[in-house]
Order: structure tokens, then sequence, then C-alpha cells
């Protein structure tokens, strides 16, 4: 391929995360130790809601039992339905709406929130049939859901979450983790 | 030939009466002849006829003509006031305001022709419109229902969508005048769409400051239902004007032409069109801008519409033949080019940015624009990526891509395009690739897929949201750095004039002369024949 521009290749270049999305955490989301979520805020305001590295299902070796969708009797996220451009339809989400609740093969539990304002666009399915990914790569292939900011509130996504700095100054306040007897 | 009849001698008497002039009154009695309405001559006496005060006279050949007609019912007139109705009457038609009577004149046709010759346009037809105020419309209802009224017993075999109407009587009266002094031809009717390649329309607009005229109703078409009855609150017939029309604007637009030919794009950072976010401009330039400039410039026109069969993203370049586009040039003041001048433009855009290069540049017909779109979906991409791998790989890694071929994706709407487009799962067909080993942890992977395949979510899966990808077949992550696109062949095509959609006689087929390369493009000068595009019947949604 004849550049005109050269392009530098000593060194791996920014990845997909980082040339389109912003980074947002929100830290022991619903005064639980340690839960905390990512949202990966793509530049055209389109939000991804995943699990922080440092969120306790990712620790210990642990392995996932069951992922559900249904947070209640009324409400399944696998029922989600959106149409058309404008997405119409999608189920509205607010900062603290469940999204799953995820059961460890140790029985413990969690739920896993929203964390923002936003039409719920989908909930990544594969998961529930490969939960691996959601061990392994729960910044990308494993995310949880994808969720739209309605337009005049999408700059406000962040502002009650944590940059990365400030989320990693929260980290490293914590107490080291009891170890494992 | 006398135009009217016995049976119109009422009519006129009534007409005239009431103030009409003399080519209303010939409207009124349906007169189809065109000649009659135009001025014999140079008639001076015509502008004496402006002050009400003098005693004046209807131009005395016009009136002679009505007279032959008269002459039997001054007699039986009793009045005898046919022939001279009073002076003010005459000034101001009360139907058409004067828009019949000063403006059918050569001064108004020579200052027309003045206002067309200062735009310099280059033409051979002119199309003649004039926009003329609501009132009078309503002053002709008055003035038929004023008519229909008194001679109820007698005539109205006619209705009154037999009244000449104004437009067209001033047409006839002012259009070989306008003609000659611009030496041009008149298109009488709405031409058809060959002919819309070169002409000028001149607009004419009148406004009227009449005050004692309120406007029962904006639409002309709501007078024409109105039940006499409902008329009530205007007079019939209508009112003596105190002033009359005056000409507003004189307007001259000319037919659009369409230019095509095939782009190239070499940069990473330039978008199709302007890139402007809050009225800030992110980009400086855009492809449609370098292209247009100095098409605009030769052309002398101060718009354009540009279409492309496709397009690609701003950090993408396009290589190969190009890819396929036409410009609507809007009120171009000159249209006629010769070969050597579209290659003189073309040269001009070459070499005035690095950044794109043009080929085939021609001057086309208008259904051009409508042809860029179709038959996107069956055409085949090439691309060229430049990947990046997690893992360091060999050569070995990838030879075992060259052989999958057909693969078959699954592909859900990108998430960097899902904030505008709908959600859904689109296949999409790999034909086949081909890696080029480059180091460790880059190599170059050729793609040749079906339309509407986005590359860049292949080769970094985009959250696994496209499968299979190409961090799934390498067991790896791998992200993309750099694309490139070539469009592809797209094979002969017709070129169809008339209605797409209707069977024609002719078809010109038009087959491309040159030859097939691949790799750089060299600078082809195609002397007759210009691009291809897939023809297909059914239009289909446009992917990114």
């Amino acid at each position: 391929m004849d550049c005109k521009e050269e392009i530098d290749l000593s060194a791996p270049g920014p990845s997909v995360i980082e040339r389109y999305f912003t980074r947002w955490y929100k830290a022991d989301v619903k005064g639980q130790a340690c839960e905390d979520h990512c949202i990966l805020q793509h530049s055209n305001r389109l939000c991804v809601l995943t699990l922080a590295e440092t969120h306790p299902i990712l620790q210990d070796g642990r392995t996932i039992k069951n992922i559900n969708y249904k947070i209640s009797n009324g409400c399944s996220r696998l029922n989600n339905k959106v149409a058309g451009k404008s997405k119409r339809g999608g189920q509205f989400l607010t900062e603290f709406a469940p999204v799953c609740r995820i059961t460890c093969t140790d029985e413990t539990e969690y739920t896993i929130y929203s964390c923002m304002r936003g039409r719920l666009l989908e909930v990544n399915e594969d998961i529930l049939i490969n939960t691996s990914l959601l061990l392994k790569k729960p910044s990308t292939d494993g995310y949880i859901a994808v969720i739209l900011p309605k337009f005049e509130e999408s700059k406000l996504v962040g502002e009650n979450l944590l940059s990365r700095e400030d989320f990693e100054a929260v980290v490293s306040k914590r107490a080291p983790p009891r170890v494992k007897s | 030939m006398l135009p009217l009849k016995e049976k119109d001698k009422p009519v006129v008497q009534k007409l005239l009466s009431s103030g009409c002039c003399a080519r209303c009154v010939l409207r009124f009695c349906c007169v189809l002849v065109q000649s009659l309405y135009r001025q014999p001559g140079e008639d001076e006496s015509e502008e004496g006829t402006r002050t009400a005060t003098e005693q004046s006279d209807d131009p005395p050949k016009k009136r002679m003509k009505l007279d032959d007609g008269l002459k039997g019912s001054e007699a039986s007139a009793g009045s005898g006031d046919a022939e001279a109705p009073p002076a003010p009457a005459l000034s101001h038609c009360v139907v058409c305001l004067g828009v019949l009577q000063e403006y059918c004149s050569r001064d108004h046709a020579r200052k027309v022709a003045e206002a067309v010759k200062t735009e310099d346009y280059h033409f051979e037809t002119i199309l003649l419109s004039v926009s003329l105020p609501a009132q009078l419309c309503v002053r002709e209802h008055s003035c038929w229902l004023h008519v229909k009224k008194e001679m109820r017993e007698k005539v109205m075999t006619r209705v009154k969508d037999d009244i000449v109407p104004l437009k067209e009587a001033f047409k006839w009266s002012v259009q070989g005048l306008i003609a000659t002094e611009l030496g041009g031809v008149y298109l009488g009717d709405e031409p058809c769409s060959l002919q819309l390649f070169d002409f000028v329309s001149i607009l004419w607009h009148y406004v009227c400051s009449c005050s004692d005229v309120f406007l029962l109703v904006h639409n002309v078409e709501i007078v024409s239902y109105c039940p006499p009855h409902g008329f009530r609150h205007y007079p019939t017939p209508p009112g003596r004007p105190t002033s009359i029309c005056t000409s507003q604007a004189i307007q001259c637009l000319h037919t659009s032409i369409y230019v095509a030919g095939r782009y190239n794009k070499y940069s990473r950072s330039l978008s199709q069109t302007p890139w402007i976010i809050d009225g800030r401009r992110m980009m400086e330039s855009s492809v449609e801008e370098l292209i247009a400039e100095p098409l605009a410039s030769s052309f002398r026109s101060k718009g354009f519409n540009f279409s492309s069969s496709g397009r690609e993203d701003v950090d993408v370049r396009t290589l190969g033949k190009g890819r396929p586009f036409a410009m609507e040039m809007l009120n171009p003041h000159r249209y006629r080019f010769t070969k050597m001048e579209m290659k003189k433009i073309q040269e001009t855009i070459n070499t005035s940015s690095d950044k794109i290069a043009v080929r085939d540049l021609q001057i086309v017909t208008r259904e051009c624009m409508g042809h860029m779109k179709e038959g996107e979906e069956e055409k085949t991409k090439s691309y060229t990526a430049l990947v990046w791998t997690q893992k360091p790989i060999e050569k070995d890694d990838i030879i075992f891509l060259d052989d999958i071929k057909e693969l078959t994706l699954d592909q859900k709407t990108p998430l960097r395009v899902l904030h505008r487009r709908a959600l859904a799962v689109r296949q999409r067909v790999i034909h086949s690739m081909n890696a080029s080993f480059r180091d460790p942890h880059h190599f170059y992977l050729r793609l040749k897929t079906q339309a509407g395949t986005y590359i860049k979510e292949f080769v970094h899966g985009d959250f696994g949201r496209t499968k299979p990808n190409l961090c799934q077949l390498l067991k790896m992550d791998t992200d993309i750095l750099e694309l490139d696109v070539e469009v592809g062949n797209c094979g002969t095509s017709y070129f169809q004039k008339g209605n797409p959609g209707k069977s024609t006689g002719s078809m010109t087929r038009i087959v491309q002369l040159g030859l097939d390369f691949s790799g750089d493009f060299p600078r082809l000068d195609v002397e007759n024949v210009i691009f291809f595009f897939s023809f297909q019947k059914t239009r289909l949604k446009q992917y990114t």
C-alpha cells in the first residue's frame, strides 16, 4: 500500500475503546462494596454497560452459573424490542434500574444496574450461551447492554459518574482485599 | 375573419361599460387567436392612455377590430357610448389592473430583455412565467358573475373555464416581443424533459397596492368553487381600482445542468460532504466542495447538489477506477461546453488538490441522478485493510485466510452508526480474502465483499456483534489501522432517455473504452464513453 503519510507501526496504537469511547465508572453501586460498573460512552452518545475490572464477579476465579435478564414477573430485558431509526419501544431505564441478575457457582448473587438514564437498545444474549465471554472480556465481547441516552441528556451521562482517574483514586483508597483462607 | 360574433356583442358592451380593457374583453369572449392579443405595431399612443385626465382611446388598432364587431350593435345600443367609454375607465382595467395594457408594450418587453441580458446567460429557449396578485382572480370571477348575471337568458353556453386565462393572454401578448429582443426561441408549452437542458425561465412578479380590494381568499381554486351567492361581499362588477399593478421583480432561472464522473479520494482526513456540527466546521473542505468549486466557476452557477453511488468513511481512501458521482449545477449561466473544455475543467480539479482526482467528467441528462443510487446492492467491493494483531504472528498463521470463500457474516448494526440507523442484523458475504504478511503484528488483508459489508467491524468484532469476525478466526484480538476501497466492476450499462419505467424507442448503449487496471489507475482520456454503473430496476436501500 503506497501511503502518502506513513503510519507509525512501531508501537501499538490506541484500541477501539480508546479511539471512540470515554470510560465512566460507578463505584460501589447501591452501596454494595466493590460492585463497580463501567459505562463506555461512544462519541456518538451511545453507551455500553459493562462490569468494571474490579467487580467481584471477575475476582477470585469465579465461574458463572446463571445470568437472568428477567428482573421481575412483569419485566424481562430479553423482551426489549426497538424499532426504527428512533428506536421506539425500548424499555426506559433510570440509574438504579436492574438490568440482569448474575448467580455464580459459589452461590453469590449480583444485580447489575443501569447506572444511567436512557433507552435500552439491546442486551447481550451471547453471554447467556457463553458465560466465559463475560469473565474473559468484560469490556468488549462480554458487555451487558447498549443504552441510548436522550439527546438532551447525552452530555450529562458522566455527571454523576467517575472519570477513569477519579475511579482509580477511589479504588486505591480501598482496603486491601482479605486474603482467602 | 372576425373573432367576435353577434352573440358576443352584448357581452362586449357589458364588459366595456364595466371598465374592462380590450384584451380582457377578448379573453372573456374566449378568443383564441393569439395574434389578436399582440399589438400590431409600435403604438406610442398607448403611453398616452395612462394618464386618466386625457380624453383617451383604447389602442386604436385594437379598437378597430372591436369596432368592426361592434358596428352592428352600436346603432342598436342606443346609448352610443361604445365608441368612447369614460376616460378614467380606460386607463385601469378593472380585471387585469393594467397587466394586459401597459405591460404588453414593446418598452416593457425591452425592460425584461435588459434584465436578462445583464445576467449574461447563455441560452437558446425561453419560458416566461408570470406571478400575479391574487386579487386579479377575484376581480375576474366578479366580472364573470356580472356578465353571467345580466346575460342569463341569452348566452352563457360557455363556462368560466373557457375564458382565456389572464396569464395565457399575457404571454401571447408579450412573448413574441421578448423573444425578439433576446433573440431566443419561445417555448410555448411546458417543455419535455429532453428540452429542459437549456432554457432560461423568466419569472415576472407583479404586486398590487390597491387598497380598495380586500382579499377574500388566498387560493385561486376557492374562488372558482365559490357559489355566486357566497360572493356577495365583493361588488360585481369589480370596483374601479385606484392604482394598477406594478412590476415588482424580474427573475431569471436557468435549468440545471448535470455533470457526472468518477472520483478517487487519496486523503484519510477528508469527508465526502462538509462536516459541520453546531455551525462549526470540523474539517476543512470535502470531496463535493473540491469537485464543485471549479465546476461552479466555469458554469457560473451558485449552487449544486452532489450525489454519488455510495460513500466511504472519512479515513478511508478510494482507489481503483473511482466512485461514480453526479453533480447538479443550479442556475448555470453557461451550459455549452465542448469535450476539450470539460477535459480542461477536469484538469483544473485534479491539479487544485492532491486529495482527490476526477475522471471521465462529462455533461449528462437528469436521469443520471436517479441512476446513481440504483444497483448499489448488487455491486462487489474490493477493500484493503491494514490489520494489527495482539499476539505475534508468522506468515503461515494467516495463509488459511486465503482459502475462505463465501463467508456469510451476521452483522448487527455497528455501534458507531447505531445512533442514526435502525437496530438490525444484516447478512453479508465475504467472497474471498487474501492476506500478506508485513511484520509479527501487522498484515494486509485484501477482501472482496458484498456491498454494504462493514469491514472495520469484521476486523475488530464490534463487541462481538459481528459474527464471525477476524478475532474469532485468528483466535486473538485484532484491530484495523487503515482501510482502502476500490469501487468494483459494474458491467456495461444503458442510458435510457425519457422516463425510466416506460418503454422507449431509442436506448443508447454506452460501452466503456479502456482497459482493466488493478492497482494504480492511469489517467485515461476516454473519448467516446463514459462510465458504468449497474442498471437495476429495483431501487434498494443504501448501506454505508
